[in-house]
């Protein structure tokens, strides 16, 4: 075979593959979208134009999903990189036994989402979970409380996530030279001014990369928000778009829901792809 | 001076030491509990105030394998005496197990949902990974008309919401009566891995000198063949660690899973929170079937611990 040949029998395959499971059915629901079709029943889709977007676009319930989920990335995504690049900050220095710890640390978020929200359920039962035990808080509720519902479940998002963060800060904090720390300490710069000049700069593009990843994933999220609670102050975007495609059975209302959404998530992942690709070729 | 310094220094070093220890212990308590739970008497698993300490046993382990029904009043003098030490465990917590015809134990919903887990998430593994790989070599070796566009393409595809593209595959699904079958969720799991396999193996195949390939063929091998014999052996690694990924994150799928599967092909992570709120609720049997389901997870994740930062990265970051 020519190098050609190998060339496209080796590429064009899989992109072929790609694009008849990933970009067909997207168009295929784009189709759906103009219509009042309901998979539930046996009546055919009548074509309906621009109805569902602009239901959509003018309902205060999607509007309210759409603030909610901006909510959770903002908190869940915050108080990762704090505590991420914290733990990294606390681990960038000879540690005994620091690889078998790192790998440790790293175990949560290589965990399925489903279980690790169905075990904080249990961490987090009023009467009996350990959470309220811990910090002496008797009767606390907090998956079912519509005030800290959403907090709860980001926690548990920190608890999973921050090991990501912690991960990508700890290559960046290690990839800088120690004669930088050096020539700081000579010229006896304070401990502020070498984080904020050397460290944080230093860091950035790692940290960046992080923090773009986490809140597109944030953004998509459903399981783990899906499993814990249900109330109506944690349904995020892509609960919201389950239960109108596969409890209501709105599927041409979904269709339209999901290419709003599908837009939101095309724009963050377009800034961290032309970003990786940037890291990449430094 | 210099002395003064490292003083503080060091006594900087011991402080983070604590906090990390410290911070450890906080961020293992979660995993603590999931572990403990699953050892622990029934009894114990939901007390107020919680219980650290117990008396650990396997009941939880055998009940998860098990159907059971719970029995009325006390058991047959009889078959209690006759009955293996593992189902007096049973009986002693008022269950007895549900036979067949003819008299053999029947198997839990869990063992089904693993098998149909390991089938699934070995199978879909096993293509991401063979065209991943095929791919990232034509990728990385060959010159291609918009190269750049295609991979940014191929992982764009990665980042589509999952309950977006669920609602049309489950609408054609349907009418290709692929609803509930394992070929349904293989497809989709190949799918959701080929670009991440694509990506990180284009980075493992780049760091492979040409050179190898370019000497070969002047011995007279064809281009198959290097790939065949010098290449994929080069790249065993990288492709070990990738097909590690693509398996924990096909394992770990919930909304694909929890959409496209009922009962047939329905995979562990829907299933294990589905047994919640099923009467009086056992946490024991369900932390043991978390504990199994995590396991392989642990173990890959330590046999990963060097490529980690690739992994997560797309193969962005090497180190």
């Amino acid at each position: 075979m020519s190098d050609l040949a190998i060339r496209n029998w080796f590429i064009i395959p899989t992109i072929v593959f790609l694009i008849v499971f990933n970009i067909f059915p997207l168009l295929y629901s784009l189709g759906f979208s103009f219509t009042d079709y309901r998979a539930a029943s046996n009546k055919p889709a009548n074509f309906i134009g621009l109805q569902n977007y602009q239901e959509l676009l003018t309902d205060d319930g999607i509007w309210n999903n759409f603030t909610i989920t901006a909510k959770y990335v903002i908190i869940s995504v915050a108080g990762q990189v704090v505590v991420g690049f914290g733990m990294a900050l606390l681990l960038n220095r000879p540690i005994p036994g620091k690889g078998l710890l790192t790998t440790v640390l790293m175990l949560p978020m290589m965990m399925s989402a489903a279980v690790v929200g169905l075990f904080w359920e249990l961490l987090y039962n009023p009467s009996w979970g350990i959470v309220n035990y811990l910090l002496g808080l008797e009767g606390m509720e907090w998956l079912s409380n519509p005030d800290v519902a959403l907090y709860a479940i980001a926690i548990t998002d920190i608890w999973m996530w921050s090991p990501f963060v912690m991960l990508l800060c700890l290559a960046g904090l290690s990839a800088i030279p120690s004669s930088l720390y050096e020539a700081a300490a000579i010229d006896r710069a304070s401990g502020w001014f070498v984080f904020r000049r050397i460290t944080l700069p230093l860091v950035a593009p790692l940290l960046l990369i992080a923090i773009i990843f986490r809140t597109m994933e944030a953004f998509k999220t459903f399981d783990i928000a899906f499993i814990m609670a249900s109330l109506e102050e944690t349904e995020l975007v892509s609960i919201r778009l389950y239960k109108s495609a596969f409890q209501e059975w709105q599927t041409g209302r979904s269709c339209a829901l999901a290419y709003i959404v599908l837009l939101a998530v095309l724009a963050i992942t377009t800034i961290y792809i032309k970003y990786l690709n940037r890291l990449k070729e430094r | 001076m210099a002395a003064v310094q490292s003083k503080i220094q060091r006594l900087w070093d011991r402080i983070a030491v604590a906090l990390v220890l410290a911070l450890l212990v906080i961020m293992m308590i979660p995993l603590y509990w999931i572990g403990s739970t699953a050892f622990k008497p029934r009894a114990d698993a939901t007390t107020v105030p919680p219980t650290v300490f117990f008396k650990p046993e396997i009941t939880a382990f055998i009940k998860l394998f098990t159907a059971r029904v719970e029995r009325r009043g006390a058991p047959n003098k009889e078959d209690y005496a006759k009955a293996p030490w593992w189902e007096k465990l049973v009986m002693d917590g008022g269950e007895r197990f549900i036979r067949d015809d003819k008299g053999n134990i029947v198997s839990s919903g869990y063992v089904g949902r693993f098998t149909n887990s390991l089938i699934i998430a070995v199978t879909s593994t096993f293509l991401a990974v063979a065209m991943g790989t095929v791919t990232a070599y034509g990728f990385s070796r060959f010159k291609m008309p918009g190269e750049s566009d295609w991979l940014f393409f191929i992982l764009s595809t990665r980042m589509l919401p999952p309950v977006v593209v669920a609602i049309p595959m489950y609408l054609m699904y349907r009418t290709v009566a692929l609803v509930d079958t394992h070929i349904g969720l293989i497809i989709l799991y190949t799918a959701f891995n080929l670009s991440f396999s694509v990506w990180v193996m284009k980075g493992f195949i780049d760091e492979i000198p040409k050179e190898y390939e370019e000497a070969a063929l002047v011995d007279g091998y064809t281009r198959m063949e290097a790939f065949l014999k010098i290449v994929l052996p080069q790249a065993a690694t990288g492709i070990a660690a990738t097909a590690v990924f693509c398996f924990i994150t096909a394992w770990n799928e919930y909304a694909f899973a929890l959409i496209m599967t009922l009962r047939k092909a329905q995979t562990a992570p829907p299933y294990i929170p589905s047994q919640l709120g099923s009467g009086l609720t056992d946490w024991t049997t369900i932390a043991a079937g978390a504990v199994l389901f995590l396991l392989p997870v642990m173990i890959f994740t330590f046999l990963l611990r060097n490529h980690l930062l690739r992994g997560v990265t797309f193969g962005a970051v090497r180190k």
